[in-house]
This record gives structure tokens, sequence and C-alpha cells, in this order.
């Protein structure tokens, strides 16, 4: 995708503290509002100043270079930081109108409502009925076998996989292809019904196909939830993305329309890594 | 003149005095360690081999067959039980050799059936009370120096007055062999009775009960301790200074001697608490101190191998740190858990120390009828029969140790049998 800058590129320096994000950090009507966050690993800043809005039924991707802190700030949206021991947020996240880090927010029930698909696909090693139905079991969204039954067939349906396995929902879900337990992991999260899902790069450790079936399910499922995807593939984020937002060590450079960013990018930052100049 | 590297004559070289040095090394190491394995293997043949050869007499016990006058004069039809068997059993040795008329002769002759025939019958006529009145024919065990003779064990051709049997007592037995009525059967009771005096019906029912309600108050104790413990220290507790210390603890505790943890349950079960002494209960008790170290540390490496995944899996679709623990990580780590524990109790199965300073090496002979009774222990009968004068003890204690060998390697092939088949489906 050639990248014609319209103007003069901004070369304003990331690293000072007055640094603005460029572009519309703002959505309408949004599901995800982060204020002022910053992330800290000990003494080690992640993620400097980060103000973003997410809104419903749309899909963002998170684009950068390796180690600018998209993953983390990712996990601050589900509070999955939490199970890292020296890890200190500052700022505000609302889901919802409701601040996610107050003292009683259930996080349990937060991350029921913030679904989140992991780079590695990591099915239970249970069956594939069992690997669906054990977040609706938990959280006791069915009253019996046939209301279970029926979120488990609903949730494959919507990750594209309940063809293929609605014969050998007892088999275990370890023994599936690549690609096929990254959908039976995105049906998982699927099956609370959450309002949000979170993507940490779901395609890495996939082959072309099995990524090609993973992007059309992002298509399908933006319509009915808010996703935010990290990914290394530019061309992924231009596939499937309504919205980009370009970090670069710590700090968020530029975010906006995808076609606007990749056509148009106002940052020099984003500019050179738009077009190769760094990975 | 820039640095350069000359091509190596490779033909040159491996014919050298430097590669025959290099290939030597290697044949070396391969010796020496199969020189090593060989050694392993022979220890371990000559323990089990010399074991076996002094232990497979007390897998079979002689026996001898009488008629034997259930007669009226001693027993009652309404009582059997009262009945006086041991007149019944010295008529029916007295009745095969009616020359013997001696009192001091006619003592060593009923002293060959077993002291015990008068119960084993008793018990019989009780079961069967048609045969009251009647002969019968009946098989009784020989006392135990005419066990060993008919094994010959005892040597006959030492001088009588060093002998255990004297002349007589060898030709009555020979006389009666003449007329087939010895017998040769495989000794069940050593098994099946508990302890005696008379080694010709002791046996290990007693010593393996005990063993037996020993492990089981271990098992039930440092099981659910110790993966708790694991569990807690693993995946909940914070890491300072304070969990550290008690890391180092626990990993010490695994190395104390057993003999220790002996004196601690003398200490403390019977002396403070006033438990009753012998018991297996206190026994278990001493075991579980003993156990609880090994489990947990294998519990802990055990959840260590559980690839974190799983649990941000879990904890991903909202589920609270203890879902993820007790629904995810713990069953994934149960092969492992599994394995430690069997192996835990396994060691704890031999130990011998702390049992003997509780007490549990008494001369008991009835079996225990509950875990708060009075009972020995597989390893401690072993310590009290090697410590026995009755020739035929000799050999029982290389059967018992080969028993109690036996349950140790099966209990150890079933953790690696276990450790084999949650790495296959790993």
């Amino acid at each position: 995708m050639a990248t014609t800058p319209s103007g003069p590129l901004d070369n304003s320096n990331y690293e000072d503290d007055s640094f603005k994000t460029l572009g519309n950090t703002t959505a309408k009507n949004p599901r995800i509002v982060a204020r002022d966050v910053n992330v800290f690993y000990g003494t080690k800043q992640a993620i400097n100043n980060v103000n973003l809005e997410v809104g419903r039924e749309e899909l963002v991707a998170f684009i950068g270079p390796s180690g600018c802190g998209k993953s983390t700030f990712l996990r601050t949206l589900n509070r999955m930081n939490d199970t890292i021991d020296n890890c200190r947020i500052t700022g505000l996240i609302e889901l919802d109108g409701t601040d996610i880090y107050s003292p009683d927010l259930d996080v349990v029930e937060l991350r029921a409502r913030v679904g989140m698909v992991f780079q590695k696909p990591n099915p239970f090693p249970k069956s594939i009925y069992d690997n669906i139905a054990y977040g609706p079991k938990i959280h006791g969204l069915a009253n019996n076998k046939a209301e279970m039954d029926e979120i488990v067939e609903a949730a494959l349906t919507k990750a594209g996989l309940w063809k293929e396995v609605k014969d050998r929902l007892d088999n275990p879900g370890t023994g599936l292809s690549g690609g096929q337990q990254q959908r039976l992991c995105i049906a998982r999260a699927i099956a609370v019904s959450p309002e949000v899902i979170l993507m940490d790069e779901p395609c890495s450790a996939l082959d072309p196909i099995a990524t090609a079936t993973v992007e059309e399910l992002m298509h399908e499922l933006k319509r009915d939830y808010t996703i935010v995807v990290v990914t290394h593939s530019m061309q992924q984020a231009a596939r499937v993305s309504d919205r980009t937002a370009y970090f670069h060590l710590g700090k968020l450079i530029e975010v906006g329309k995808t076609e606007d960013i990749f056509v148009n990018p106002r940052h020099q930052l984003t500019q050179n890594y738009l077009t190769g100049r760094f990975g | 003149m820039t640095a350069k590297l000359k091509k190596p004559d490779w033909k040159e070289l491996m014919s050298g005095p430097r590669y025959a040095r290099r290939k030597r090394g290697d044949m070396t190491l391969r010796a020496i360690g199969l020189s090593a394995l060989f050694v392993a293997i022979g220890i371990l043949v000559l323990l089990v081999g010399s074991l076996t050869m002094s232990g497979y007499p007390a897998f079979t016990q002689t026996y001898l067959t009488l008629n034997f006058d259930i007669s009226e004069k001693y027993v009652s039809r309404e009582d059997p039980f009262k009945g006086r068997f041991r007149n019944v059993v010295n008529d029916a040795i007295e009745a095969e050799f009616p020359q013997v008329t001696n009192r001091a002769e006619r003592r060593r002759l009923t002293s060959m059936p077993s002291a015990a025939s008068q119960f084993l019958l008793r018990d019989y006529v009780v079961a069967n009370p048609h045969v009251i009145g009647t002969t019968i024919p009946f098989s009784v065990p020989v006392s135990d120096p005419y066990d060993q003779l008919n094994k010959a064990l005892i040597d006959r051709d030492t001088p009588e007055e060093f002998r255990r049997l004297k002349q007589d007592e060898i030709q009555w037995f020979d006389e009666l062999k003449a007329r087939g009525q010895i017998s040769s059967k495989i000794n069940w009771g050593l098994i099946t009775n508990a302890d005696s005096r008379f080694p010709e019906i002791a046996g290990l029912a007693g010593a393996l009960t005990g063993s037996f309600y020993a492990l089981m108050v271990c098992f039930l104790i440092s099981f659910p301790v110790g993966i708790g413990a694991a569990i807690y220290l693993e995946l909940f507790a914070p890491r300072n200074k304070f969990t550290d210390l008690i890391e180092i603890n626990i990993n010490n505790l695994a190395a104390v001697p057993s003999v220790v943890f002996g004196l601690l349950a003398l200490a403390v079960f019977l002396n403070w608490f006033g438990m009753p002494r012998s018991a297996p209960v206190v026994g278990g008790l001493t075991l579980a101190l003993m156990t609880l170290p090994t489990i947990i540390i294998a519990t802990r490496s055990a959840i260590k191998a559980v690839p974190p995944s799983i649990g941000e899996a879990a904890m991903g679709i909202g589920a609270s740190r203890q879902q993820a623990v007790f629904h995810h990580i713990l069953p994934s780590a149960m092969p492992g858990i599994l394995t430690g524990t069997i192996i835990g109790l396994a060691q704890a199965l031999g130990e011998t120390a702390p049992l003997l300073l509780i007490g549990m090496n008494a001369f008991i002979t009835a079996v225990p009828a509950s875990p708060m009774d009075a009972a020995t222990a597989l390893p401690t009968q072993i310590f009290i029969w090697a410590d026995s004068p009755e020739r035929g003890f000799a050999s029982r204690t290389s059967a018992a140790i080969l028993v109690l060998l036996g349950f140790l390697v099966t209990m150890n092939m079933i953790a690696v049998y276990l450790r084999s088949k949650f790495e296959k489906t790993n």
C-alpha cells in the first residue's frame, strides 16, 4: 500500500513530555475510555501517557515495532497485568463508564465481559465441548444440559467451527490443528457473551490459510463485538481494522481511520514504520 | 600481512596420536560406565539372591498327618470349644509309637506336632461338630526343629550333645516319613497368621495389617496437607523473605534422619498427647511428618511444570484464581503429584527407626482390629524376627524381607508407569 502523505510530516519528538498523539483519539459513544494511562514494570516505564477511546462495533488494530508496549496496553484493558508481580498502572480506564481499576469492581466479571485470545492457541486439556462449556459453567449461564448444548453450538457456529467438530465434541481440544485450536479459543471467549474481545497477535502462530480463516471470522465478529487486535502484520491491520493505533516505545504516536493512517500518515515515525524502515 | 586460517589435512590428523588418544578415552569412558552398571546389578543380584537362598525354606511348611480320635471323653458335644484338644493330639501321636512308655521320651514325642495343633484341631472340630465321636485324619504342622530337619537344615552328623534333635526323635520322624505321613505344603500361614513364639505358625498378618493402617493414616494426613501447602506456596503466597524461609526449612526437613522423627513422636504423641503405645495411628502420624516434605517438593515441581498458558486462558474467560488452580492447573499436575506421593509412601513403608521408637517392635500375637490397637509393622517385624533364637525364624526373616521388597518394587513400578503415561500424553 503506497503511502503518499499530503503535506509535510510531523517530526515532533515523541520523547518530549509535551508530545500529543496525532489524530482523533476519541470515539463516538465509546465502549472503552483510556485516559493518561501509564504502566510501570518496577521502575521501567512500559506505557507512557496514553489516551485512547474505542467505540462499539468497531475493530481497532494496535500496530508498532516489537517491544513498543502494544501487548502491555492491551492487557491493561482486562486487568491481565494483575497477574504480574511488580506491574503498576496509573491513569483511568473505563468500560461503559465504570472504572475497571476501582477496588469494588469484580475482576472476574470484568474478564468475562472483556474476553481475551492469546498469541499461541491454548485450549484446555479437555474435550472440545468442555473447553467451550467451562466459561458458561463457572458463571452460571446455563441452567441445564440442553441450554449448555445450545451455548456450545452457538459459540462454535459463530467461530465457524461447528460443522468441522460437531461429530467429535468429546475429542480433546488439543487434538485440533493450529488454526482450529485458535478458532476454538475464540469460540471459548465468545461463549460467555463478552462485550469486548481482545486479541493478542492471534494469527502469528498460524499458517496463511488458517490466518485467512481467522481474519474472515474477525470481520464477522466485529458486527456484534468490540474487538481490539494487536498485530505485527500491517497488512492484517489494513485488511481487518476500522481504526489503527500506532505505538512506539510506549507512546501512542498516531491513531485514526485505517485508510487514512495507511495512505496518509501524519507522523514521521508512522511513515517510517509503514514503509518498513524499522520493524 | 593478514592472518590466515590453514586448511587442515584431515586424513593425516585422523591417523595421528591425538585422535587415537581421543578414541581410547571414549572407550575407557564406556568401559567405566558399563562396569559400574554391572557392579550395581551384581550387588542387587547378590542381595536378592542371598535373601532368596536363605528365605525359600520359609515358603513351605512340613505337615504331619495323624488320625485324631475326637473322643467324647475329651470333647463334649454341647461345648466343643472347651474340649481338651491337647490330650487328643497327644493320644494321636502316641498311638503311632505304642512302644514309647518312658515319661521323658513321651514328652519328647508329643512335642513333635506343633504346640498350635490343639488350636487348629479345635477350630476344625467347632466348624464341623459332626466329627465328634469319630476318628478323623487331619494334618497339623510339625514343630520347628522337625521342620528344619525335614528341610535338611539340621546337620545329622553333628554329635548328639550339640544337636537340636536327639537320635530317637530323628528316628521317629524318619519312621513317620517312611509311613508317608509327612508332607510339605506351601506356607500360606506366612501371610495369614499373626506373630507367634512358634516359628512354624508365625506369620506376617499382624505386621502387614499394622503397616497398612500406618500407611493409610500417613496418606490421609500427608496427602491433603502436603498438596495444600504446595499449592499455597507455589501459586498464592507472596514472594518475600518469610516464604523463602519456609521453603528452605521444608527442604531441610526432607533431609532430617528418620530416627529424629521417632524421638519427636515419642515425646509429643506418646508422652504429651498420651496416645496409645505401639499403635499404627501414632506410626502413621510420624510417617506423615516424614512424607510431608517429599510430597510438598514433588507437588511444587509438578505444578511448576504446567504451562502458564493454561492458567492464563482460564483467567482470560473470567475464572477466579482459585477456579483456575483447581479446575485446570491441579488436574494437569496430578500425574506428577501422584508419582511423588507413591514414591513418598514407598519410602514410608520401609522406615524402621521411627516406628521402633514408638514401640511398634513389641511382641504382639494378634492382628490389630483398628489403627488404635497395638501392632507391629513390616520392617519392625523383620527386626523382631532377626533377633529371635529359634531356627525357623532365620529363614522367615529372609522371607519377610523378600515380602517387603516385593511391596516396595511394586509401588515404585506403579510410580514409574504413571510417570511414563504422563510423559506420553504430554
